[in-house]
């Protein structure tokens, strides 16, 4: 009888240890991340953030498949030398459609948040193909596959809707257009371009790898690349108004 | 006053007073004279083959 | 006794069905799989599952009907160790690899599966996940039946729990070099992988909290405290950084719930966490146990090892935040995160005196036993990288390191020199035990993977001191008419020598566990067999 008695106590102590240990190490995180979803001056009002077209969206896959944001950040800090460099610092709205996000936490290469319409579509094809041929002491990898793999979604629209379920404002009509939107923006004689332009404002349809024959990887990987940084228009955002 | 402020304030007074007494209680039990032997006892489990 | 009747226990009954219905699911997966790594990882789930039924039969036809279970469990633990150290090989060889890779770009010979962007993930999962946690749960089965005088519960629980989650890495290292990741750091593995990790990990809470229970001592010793809070945290964390909705149940491509800022802090939230929880906390249970057991005397001051505790584990997950600064997330989260990683030096060198002053009075040890000096220079090395990380978590600070190669170098110094050491000490200390050997086999040999890893520890960390305060500089310098002075390629250009140290460095450190490899093999093959104390029978693994 004495043993079952110690026992017993024994067994409270452990679900006391653990109860502690949960306790602790909660609070800190609730404190922390509750408050983002609920304060309002988290996220920066801004003109020009609308959902990836599939085709980007697609790209970005790719971006994430190859591990990308391991060497190239997305987030330029508000220093002198990062804006004269980058383009103006990064704003959480310009993320706010990123499932998951990709602010990168390395430069081995560098940021890419406002890389769109830098360069020319030929010298992104031609450097993803063969870094070193367009700057030779870089260390970037090679992806000469994705210029000869053909773009494979299983099902871009169940991309979409997912995305919609976990916050994206897809519609309808974007969803049920995805398959050919997808194709649409690569190939500007596709007969569905003027319906694309309508669903998202300000998409730029263009062969993107200069291979008319088939949408590639290369095609989505490098829209990707064109779009970043350049939906929001700085020219009317004030930056004195979301300061925190 | 906005929901930022609010919520700072309550951090910087009520936490701060939370810090303070899980930081006072754990140094309590740690040093509190009774439980010194069972420590004492404790610290040598490693080393007693079986 | 002769005369009891064999029985399969409930658990390994529902063991079998559960492991028969995975199969199940697995072979429906394959044929539906709209993706061919998914068609190629439920394939491997169907085999593995069923190899689970076969070794779960296959056991209980073998053994005697009154099976002696009364002495500790060490047949896990053995196969961990093990397990740790083959994939400790892989993941450092893989790291140095991809060094190699930064200095040559050459190496990545432009192959999906070759290029530095899969390679990585792999090199990092393989450190953290496959050989820190094989490390972790051998030593924690260790300490926790030793410390509790309690056999593991459970005859099938341990085993499931090391073989699945060795499987886990499998299905996690696999996935990586076809291109099936999440895209969050150190979180990479894609919905289905988190998933089974997340059933190994229950039954590792519960195997772990049921010898607790069992245990025939009166008090819970520290180290339990801390493998305690590394279970509990790590669960919490996986949970909250791996919220994703599979597109489809038959592909690998899942969306995370949460996007952009909020993603970005529960991301860190779990990635510092992850250093602190599984990184420290768990090798400080294994400071808590292997150092006073390898000197022969008790921790400096048990008391002082509750504060570090509760200290510990309170101030560290508020730190996550200082891996955003200046970002877009609110600096109200910057700041706090910058507070609380400052005041986090305090426990930290708090645990670290702890360790250090457990040797006073027997500091000659470290002159005669290299497993021990080996172990006391991990914890001269976790004072290091604890200081080093307060400061580089301030704001003025980090403006200049993030980014940069000086975080890796802060990680290393960490990785090699905290985790490392004190693994291979664990190891060191392990392996004679578990085989019953009186001795490692040589001890000479310990002395040559201490100063060989040493030394590529040191060519590493100061390296990419260098490198990244001058990428840091580089950046931000301006000339006299005001214009940035270098382009960005130019600071590449800059690396290359720095590289090169880097992966020299690296090199020097594999050919270290190699060395060790070598040692613990012929420890366990021609290690002369250590005597059984009479007194104690209960030594003898049940096996």
């Amino acid at each position: 009888m004495s043993m079952f008695n110690k026992h017993a106590v024994l067994e409270k102590n452990s679900i006391l240890l653990l109860v502690g240990i949960l306790i602790v190490v909660a609070i800190g995180g609730l404190v922390e991340i509750v408050p983002l979803f609920y304060l309002k001056s988290t996220i920066e009002k801004v003109q020009g953030m609308r959902p990836y077209t599939p085709l980007e969206l697609a790209g970005r896959n790719i971006y994430i498949r190859e591990g990308c944001y391991l060497c190239h950040s997305q987030m330029i800090r508000p220093m002198r030398d990062e804006i004269e460099r980058y383009g103006h610092y990064s704003l959480a709205a310009e993320s706010m459609y990123d499932h998951p996000f990709q602010w990168g936490s390395k430069r081995t290469g560098p940021d890419l948040a406002r890389v769109g319409n830098k360069y020319s579509d030929l010298w992104h094809v031609n450097h993803l193909i063969d870094p070193r041929s367009v700057v030779p002491e870089s260390v970037m990898p090679g992806y000469p596959f994705l210029a000869k793999a053909e773009l494979k979604v299983p099902d871009i629209s169940a991309d979409l809707k997912v995305n919609r379920f976990v916050g994206v404002p897809y519609t309808d009509e974007q969803i049920a257009n995805a398959k050919a939107d997808l194709m649409a923006q690569a190939n500007p004689d596709d007969d569905n371009v003027d319906g694309l332009e309508e669903r998202y404002p300000g998409v730029v349809i263009r062969d993107y790898d200069g291979d008319p024959d088939k949408v590639t990887e290369m095609d989505a990987m490098v829209a990707y690349l064109q779009m970043l940084g350049t939906l929001v228009d700085f020219s009317i955002y004030d930056d004195k108004a979301d300061l925190r | 006053m906005s929901t930022y402020e609010t919520l700072a304030n309550f951090a910087q007074t009520w936490g701060l007073l939370y810090f303070v007494l899980i930081f006072a209680g754990v140094l309590v039990y740690a040093l509190w004279p009774s439980n010194k032997d069972k420590f004492d006892e404790a610290s040598h489990m490693p080393l007693r083959e079986d | 006794m002769a005369h009891t009747i064999k029985r399969l226990s409930v658990e390994e009954g529902l063991f079998a069905v559960f492991l028969t219905a995975l199969a199940f699911a697995c072979l429906a997966i394959a044929a539906k799989a709209v993706d061919g790594v998914m068609a190629f990882h439920a394939t491997v789930g169907l085999i593995f599952s069923a190899l689970g039924v076969f070794l779960i039969f296959n056991a209980y036809f073998k053994r005697p009907a009154d099976v002696d279970e009364t002495g500790y469990n060490l047949g896990p633990i053995k196969f961990a160790s093990v397990a740790a150290m083959f994939w400790g090989i892989a993941g450092f060889l893989v790291g140095d690899i991809i060094a190699w890779q930064l200095t040559f770009p050459a190496l990545n010979f432009d192959l999906e599966w070759t290029s530095f962007g899969r390679l990585r993930p792999l090199h990092t999962s393989a450190v953290i996940f496959a050989f820190g946690g094989n490390v972790l749960l051998a030593t924690s089965f260790y300490v926790v039946q030793r410390t509790c005088h309690a056999r593991l519960p459970g005859r099938v629980s341990p085993w499931f729990i090391i073989l699945g989650y060795n499987a886990f890495i499998v299905i996690a290292g696999t996935g990586y070099l076809f291109g099936a990741t999440q895209g969050k750091e150190y979180a990479e593995p894609e919905w289905y992988a988190d998933l089974w990790l997340t059933i190994v990990w229950v039954a590792y809470l519960l195997v772990f909290l049921g010898t607790l229970w069992k245990r025939r001592e009166p008090h819970i010793y520290v180290a339990n405290w801390f493998y305690l809070a590394f279970i509990v945290t790590i669960a919490m964390l996986h949970l909250g950084n791996n919220i994703s909705i599979p597109v489809s149940i038959y592909g690998i491509k899942s969306y995370q719930l949460f996007s952009g800022v909020q993603d970005a802090l529960v991301q860190w939230w779990y990635g510092h966490n992850a250093v602190g929880f599984f990184l420290t906390a768990g090798f400080l249970a294994i400071m808590y146990y292997f150092i006073p057991k390898r000197a022969d005397r008790p921790v400096y001051s048990y008391r002082l090892s509750i504060v570090h505790f509760w200290a510990l584990i309170f101030l560290y997950i508020w730190a996550g935040p200082h891996h955003l600064h200046y970002t877009a997330l609110p600096d109200w989260a910057q700041t706090l995160g910058m507070t609380f990683s400052i005041i986090l030096w305090m426990p930290s060198w708090g645990g670290m005196i702890n360790g250090l002053m457990t040797l006073s009075g027997a500091w000659d040890k470290l002159r005669t036993d290299p497993v021990l000096r080996m172990m006391v220079v991990s914890v001269a090395f976790y004072g290091m990288s604890t200081f080093e990380g307060p400061l580089m978590s301030v704001k003025a600070v980090n403006s200049l390191s993030h980014y940069t190669d000086w975080t890796i170098g802060h990680v290393h110094s960490g990785a090699l020199g905290w985790v490392g050491y004190i693994s291979f000490g664990a190891l060191y200390c392990l392996i004679p035990w578990l085989w019953n050997r009186k001795k490692l086999y040589s001890d000479r040999l310990v002395e040559w993977h201490f100063w060989i890893s040493t030394l590529g520890i040191v060519l590493y960390i100061t390296s990419m001191w260098v490198s990244g305060i001058m990428q840091g500089l580089m950046w931000r310098a301006y000339d006299k008419l005001g214009f940035l002075e270098y382009s960005f390629i130019e600071s590449v250009e800059a690396m290359h020598p720095f590289y090169m140290i880097r992966a020299l460095g690296g090199l020097l450190f594999v050919l270290g566990s190699l060395i060790m490899a070598y040692n613990l093999w012929m420890t366990i093959k021609v290690g002369e067999k250590a005597e059984v104390d009479a007194a104690d029978p209960s030594l003898v693994p049940a096996e």
